[in-house]
């Protein structure tokens, strides 16, 4: 009795969230590889502030949706899309969007932690200096900030001019992230940031998400289902390169509406 | 449940499987031991032949009638200032073909024809680059048989090394850098400069420091420029005529007074002392530089 209660006042929630403002539109996204048909007639609202998941099993088109809304996914040759993502009311496949400039709105974490050969400090100045930040002042405030907001200040901020690979692994993705802040994003999209981090590593990104959620909307791919229940507001199940649900979490997890999903997260495939 | 591998003929077998493995071990190092000896053998004589004709009047006189008198200035110095010319001008045709390639460029058929065509180049025997210059540099652009007509046709020579040397360098940068890279909004060319480059520099120089040394060595295609053997004097600047020290040392080897194989020999010493001081500066570059990933 007392559970429904509370579901009930979390979907009031949701109802109260899906107010907010909409940060990405998909309608009607269909995507190929030469013949291999990888998205399917994809329809997704994402919002701000909002931290959400795409889980479903490998070979589902989770990697290639999150790649697409940064236009990523055009360095693989012979990729064709169809349809629309709008990021806050801008077609980005439209001719005029310039792919540079949707990429300093929208930040990217990769599944392997991917420094560049160069130092801390250098890593994380990288994003500005590209955009013509020179100003050493300036440089150095952003360096803090990023590595602050990226919780990895207090372990580096001695060792700023050593090479980046110096770090643990859970350490560099950290420094990605941290990297990613740097260039002020408004969205961050994380492609199964923790797969390749050990358990206490894992944490500590999670930890972080739900920190960074107070001022970025984060999209993030998930092989781990406990992942997404944890950190996400809301959760998108793909598979075959459809969308199959789309919901709040908390819904999704506990009383999906689909058979499919229901055979996903409770393990009988994937 | 029957077993389906019978251990007691896997143990038979074992001594035939060991014997043939040991056999082949000893062929493999007999055949690098060819090689060595072979390698040994020539450096033996040549330094014997050359032990006392190599001085400091060696590499200071001009060459001369008399064997005693015979030096390699002239030949050393046009060596370097082949080198003047072919470093900037194929490390700079040869990365920026390679950048382009590996970068910028489609892959689709015109760019596999390039390719293609680009290793078939590095095997094209170098004689024909030698009528490919004498027609182009020394005739239509009327170079003479400049420091200048030499230089770029030795260019054109090792371009091709240098391309795909250049490319593979290119190629082993991880791609995840270049993402990163341009997950941040970087441009193709800030990614190239900043995060390429740097990364495959050291890949680059080694590959090129071997190609240049090709040409320090290269004989045939001057022969037909029609580089001159015999100079008693120094060129003053890129469109005087010159010689090099292999033309030197094949002009020393066909004399037949017989001091003449010992000058020779002491030329080839020098010529293995650059090269040598060449490839070191490649290995060098290679071991200070090399990153991991």
């Amino acid at each position: 009795m007392e559970l429904t209660v509370v579901k009930e006042r979390k979907n009031k929630q949701a109802g109260e969230r899906s107010e907010k403002n909409v940060v990405y539109r998909t309608k009607n996204l269909n995507l190929w590889y030469g013949e291999h048909h990888a998205l399917k007639n994809i329809d997704l609202d994402i919002y701000e502030n909002e931290v959400t998941a795409i889980i479903g099993p490998s070979g589902c088109g989770k990697s290639t949706y999150i790649k697409t809304l940064n236009r990523m996914i055009e360095l693989v040759p012979s990729v064709r899309t169809s349809g629309e993502i709008t990021y806050r009311g801008r077609n980005i496949f439209d001719k005029s969007y310039r792919v540079e400039e949707l990429r300093t709105q929208v930040g990217m974490v990769f599944q392997k932690p991917n420094p560049f050969p160069k130092s801390i400090y250098d890593n994380v100045a990288y994003g500005p200096r590209i955009h013509g930040i020179r100003d050493k002042k300036i440089l150095d405030e952003i360096v803090e900030k990023s590595l602050r907001g990226a919780a990895i200040w207090d372990e580096v901020k001695d060792r700023l001019h050593t090479n980046a690979y110096g770090l643990s692994g859970g350490q560099q993705q950290r420094l990605c992230i941290a990297r990613c802040l740097a260039i002020e994003p408004d969205v961050i999209l994380m492609d199964e940031p923790t797969s390749a981090l050990d358990p206490i590593s894992t944490l500590k990104v999670e930890e972080l998400v739900q920190e960074l959620k107070k001022n970025y909307s984060i999209i993030i791919v998930t092989h781990n289902m406990q992942q997404a229940a944890r950190i996400s507001d809301k959760t998108a199940f793909f598979l075959n390169g459809e969308v199959i649900e789309y919901s709040d979490t908390d819904k999704l997890f506990s009383n999906p509406d689909d058979k499919r999903t229901e055979d996903y997260i409770t393990g009988r495939f994937g | 449940m029957g077993k389906l591998i019978d251990k007691q003929r896997v143990v038979q077998h074992m001594n035939g499987r060991l014997l043939r493995n040991n056999v082949l071990k000893f062929l493999f190092f007999l055949a690098t031991l060819f090689g060595l000896i072979v390698l040994v053998v020539l450096l033996y004589r040549i330094f014997t032949q050359a032990i006392g004709w190599l001085n400091i009047d060696f590499l200071n006189n001009f060459p001369s009638r008399r064997p005693e008198n015979a030096g390699i200035k002239a030949g050393l110095v046009g060596s370097l200032w082949l080198m003047v010319i072919v470093a900037p001008v194929s490390l700079i045709l040869g990365v920026g073909t390679a950048i382009y390639l590996e970068e910028y460029a489609k892959k689709n058929r015109f760019t596999d024809f390039i390719q293609t065509n680009i290793s078939n180049l590095a095997g094209v025997p170098s004689i024909v680059f030698g009528l490919l210059g004498l027609t182009l540099f020394v005739r239509e652009l009327n170079l003479g048989r400049s420091i200048l007509a030499a230089g770029l046709t030795m260019s054109l020579l090792v371009l091709p090394v240098i391309v795909v040397a250049a490319q593979e360098a290119l190629r082993a940068v991880p791609n995840q850098l270049r993402e990163a890279s341009y997950g941040m909004g970087a441009t193709k060319w800030q990614t190239i400069y900043r995060i390429v480059l740097p990364a495959a520099i050291p890949g680059i120089l080694t590959g090129s420091i071997l190609a240049l040394s090709r040409a320090i060595g290269e004989t045939a295609p001057l022969v037909v420029l029609g580089i001159p053997t015999f100079l008693a004097y120094l060129p003053r600047g890129i469109l005087d005529t010159f010689t090099v020290m292999p033309m030197q040392i094949y002009n020393w080897t066909s004399r037949p007074q017989a001091d003449f194989q010992h000058v020779a020999a002491a030329g080839i010493v020098v010529l293995l002392v650059v090269l040598i001081f060449m490839n070191s500066i490649a290995i060098f570059i290679r071991n200070k530089f090399q990153k991991r990933y």
